[in-house]
């Protein structure tokens, strides 16, 4: 067995450069800072890549061929008692290894890209800062040993996300948006931290290996009490899919992430797009056995996936801000990871969603990003985010445009790019589970293929758009980036995912279902034409098709008002029968009585203070007659 | 050269000057007068030591020491008061006690 805890350094070194950099970056030149977060996750990179070679190709593998989780640091944090302990450490099994590799692959290359994207800046060094608290903090969440440094790490990203949402502070849209993601997730989170309080209560530990090994408490003992039909653990691992989701954006915790696209851009692509938000899906997948266990809420992740999925989708293809389309394009992705999941089985072939989920985060990862670093370049060239601005951009920008086309082609599951394979294993899990989803999710898929073309069609064809200065292709550092993860969009595909990781450890075989496979390209392809006829060259059909569609196109424009629901909820009823009474109590008996006290004092004060006249012979009279007065009574004691 | 002279007589004359000296700080507003007084209630004390000393030790000399220090320590006293009362003056043009309540509450 190699020693594996080096791996702890992969986590040190972006906090170091975070702690270094957000102190000393204002005293050099802001190209320092940058140049010095990104050799930061380049050697983070480098290491993750090691240990992975290491893991799977070497070691990893334990007595039964099955891959075994190895726990290669760990230290005791917090010793509340002797049983009850919460420990910092690094957990690598073959999850949190292919994670490592997903985030600082794109940490790096999103670095890599703010150096251009970022340049001149005001506040170039905190982005740079802020950008290697995340990468760290990312870290941590996925090679967590136990489910409480989990969530430390689960808020660190939180916080992370809400400084660089509001990264432009001065603007309002920024901050509302990063309030808003912030509360929006830490209300989720609050479903997480009761999902762990009830989980480790029931079965007195907070460690995954423990948690997730077959002998494990939670998989072995009984359910626990019952509530409304549902065990203990049920109800633990529904709370603690509320976290999830809100992190993951799934319906109906998902407002915050189309709103959160106003940080800049490389943040969309390394936070919201390949890694923050499917910490949800690592969640889930980490905590599979038990959710396993539990049918109701597995069932209840694979409903909520595939309603988000569908629901992201319809949207898509009425929004109009570029980044907008990409948010709920993830969202839709997410909500398939997240379907995959849930109707996956546990252990070898049976764990085929399990496998596919997994899959198809590491391939969106890489396409994602690659998506969202093309807008940003996108956005760089014309200054606008509206597809309206925008048109013929691929005479002024080859690399981009080659690029994205490429994303385009990934993401619709066009053979043999990387989103190919990944969505065909989703739907082939899909398919041996029900047949009604399945075709819910081929849906998606070529709703996907129509709102990503619909996109690309909108930016490099459509009307020949008369631009102020002509846009030119952004710098080396911006599209650098581009073709190292165009190379991953094209080949992530080829990476034999079931025989490295699998729901038990142990590899199976998988082949293409033509059963499967055929639909899912032709539901592709048909997107794809379709959007190829609408929006190619600059015609009237979108318009007319919105036209005839009516109320509900008018409703998928405005996002289903799941904004004004909320805004009702909050400001009409929590606002008005909540919370006013709670701040007249506050404001009245609370702070009535503190007051209270406080004027007693005063007054009591106000009338002993006279006595304090500063005389000197009033004192020593006082003190005079209270001596002769102590006297006497001795002498009076004394003679009895 | 005390031969014959009781000890009552010295404590009467202590107690006396002691509450005349009282009697003056409590009464008396000029600042050197009640300085004054003070020196007449350690007087009082440095008889009653001497006293007891020589009629209940004769042989030692601790009552006689305690009476030095009490001198050297009221000429202290005496130098640091009067220099108060000098910058009061400066201060105030005036050394009335019941003045001097700046400082009160």
């Amino acid at each position: 067995m190699i020693d594996f805890s080096y791996t702890v350094l992969i986590l040190l070194i972006p906090l170091v450069v975070f702690v270094v950099v957000g102190l000393f970056g204002n005293r050099f030149k802001p190209i320092v800072s940058g140049l010095v977060g990104t050799t930061g996750l380049f050697i983070g990179w480098v290491l993750s890549i090691f240990t992975a070679y290491n893991y799977f190709f070497v070691s990893g593998k334990g007595a039964e061929g099955a891959f075994v989780k190895v726990l290669a640091f760990s230290m005791r944090w917090l010793n509340l008692t002797d049983k009850l302990h919460i420990d910092m450490g690094v957990l690598l099994d073959p999850i949190s290894v292919m994670m490592l590799i997903v985030i600082t692959t794109v940490s790096f290359m999103v670095h890599l890209y703010s150096i251009g994207y970022m340049a001149g800046e005001k506040g170039f060094s905190r982005f740079f800062a802020t950008l290697s608290l995340f990468s760290f903090s990312m870290l941590g969440l996925v090679v967590a040993t136990n489910i409480f440094q989990m969530y430390i790490f689960w808020e660190l990203v939180g916080v992370s996300s809400y400084l660089l949402i509001g990264f432009y502070y001065t603007k309002d849209s920024a901050v509302a948006a990063s309030k808003k993601a912030f509360i929006v997730t830490r209300f989720a989170d609050l479903g997480f931290l009761i999902g762990i309080l009830m989980l480790s209560y029931a079965t007195g530990t907070f460690d995954f290996i423990k948690l997730t090994a077959p002998d494990s408490p939670a998989l072995t003992s009984g359910q626990g009490v019952w509530f409304l039909g549902l065990s203990t653990m049920t109800w633990s691992m529904i709370f603690i899919f509320m976290g999830g989701a809100g992190k993951s954006a799934m319906f109906p915790l998902h407002i915050w992430l189309p709103d959160a696209m106003e940080g800049p851009t490389p943040v969309s692509a390394l936070i919201h797009a390949a890694t923050m938000v499917v910490a949800g899906v690592y969640l889930v997948a980490r905590l599979f056995p038990i959710y396993h266990m539990n049918a109701v809420a597995l069932d209840v992740v694979m409903y909520v996936g595939a309603f988000s999925s569908i629901f992201a989708a319809v949207v898509a293809c009425t929004q109009y801000d570029i980044k907008r389309v990409l948010a709920y394009s993830t969202m839709s992705q997410i909500g398939m990871m997240m379907f995959a999941l849930g109707v996956s089985g546990y252990g070898g072939e049976e764990g085929l969603g399990f496998m596919a989920s997994m899959f198809h985060l590491f391939t969106h990862a890489f396409f994602k990003a690659l998506l969202f670093l093309g807008a940003g370049a996108i956005i760089h060239a014309v200054h606008s985010n509206v597809m309206q601005d925008m048109g013929g951009l691929r005479k002024h920008m080859p690399i981009t445009h080659a690029t994205f086309l490429i994303a385009c082609l990934a993401i619709a599951g066009i053979p043999p790019l990387s989103g190919f394979f990944s969505k065909d294993e989703i739907l082939a899990a899909g398919h041996m589970k029900s047949m009604f989803l399945f075709i819910v999710e081929l849906t998606v898929s070529g709703l996907t293929a129509f709102y990503m073309f619909r996109l690309y069609y909108n930016i490099f064809w459509g009307k020949n758009t008369h631009y102020h200065h002509t846009p030119h292709e952004a710098p080396l550092t911006m599209t650098l980036p581009l073709m190292i993860l165009a190379l991953g969009a094209l080949f992530a595909g080829l990476v034999p995912f079931a025989s490295l990781v699998t729901s038990d450890g142990m590899p199976f075989e998988t082949h293409i279902e033509l059963g499967v496979a055929i639909p899912a390209v032709l539901a592709g392809l048909i997107g794809i034409t379709i959007a190829t006829l609408m929006y190619r060259k600059e015609t009237n059909v979108p318009e007319r098709i919105f036209n005839t569609l009516g109320g509900f196109s008018k409703a998928a424009f405005n996002k289903f008002y799941i904004d004004e629901v909320y805004l009702f909820i909050t400001k009409k009823i929590l606002f008005n029968y909540v919370s006013r009474p709670v701040a007249w109590f506050d404001r009245h008996i609370v702070d009535g009585a503190m007051n209270g006290m406080a004027y007693v004092t005063n007054e009591a004060s106000d009338r002993v203070k006279k006595l304090q006249s500063g005389q000197v012979q009033q004192y020593a009279l006082v003190f005079v007659s209270g001596a002769l007065l102590l006297a006497l009574l001795f002498i009076y004691l004394w003679t009895n | 050269m005390f031969e014959g002279v009781p000890l009552t007589w010295f404590l009467i004359t202590g107690t006396i000057m002691f509450f005349v000296g009282i009697y003056g700080f409590l009464v008396r507003k000029n600042l050197i007068t009640m300085l004054m007084s003070i020196e007449l209630i350690l007087n009082s004390v440095n008889i009653n030591f001497v006293a007891f000393n020589k009629i209940l030790y004769p042989g030692h000399l601790e009552g006689m020491f305690f009476t030095i220090f009490i001198i050297a320590v009221a000429a202290a006293e005496a130098s640091v008061a009067i220099a108060i009362i000098i910058n009061i003056y400066r201060r105030l043009v005036n050394i009335d006690v019941e003045k001097m309540n700046e400082m009160k509450y």
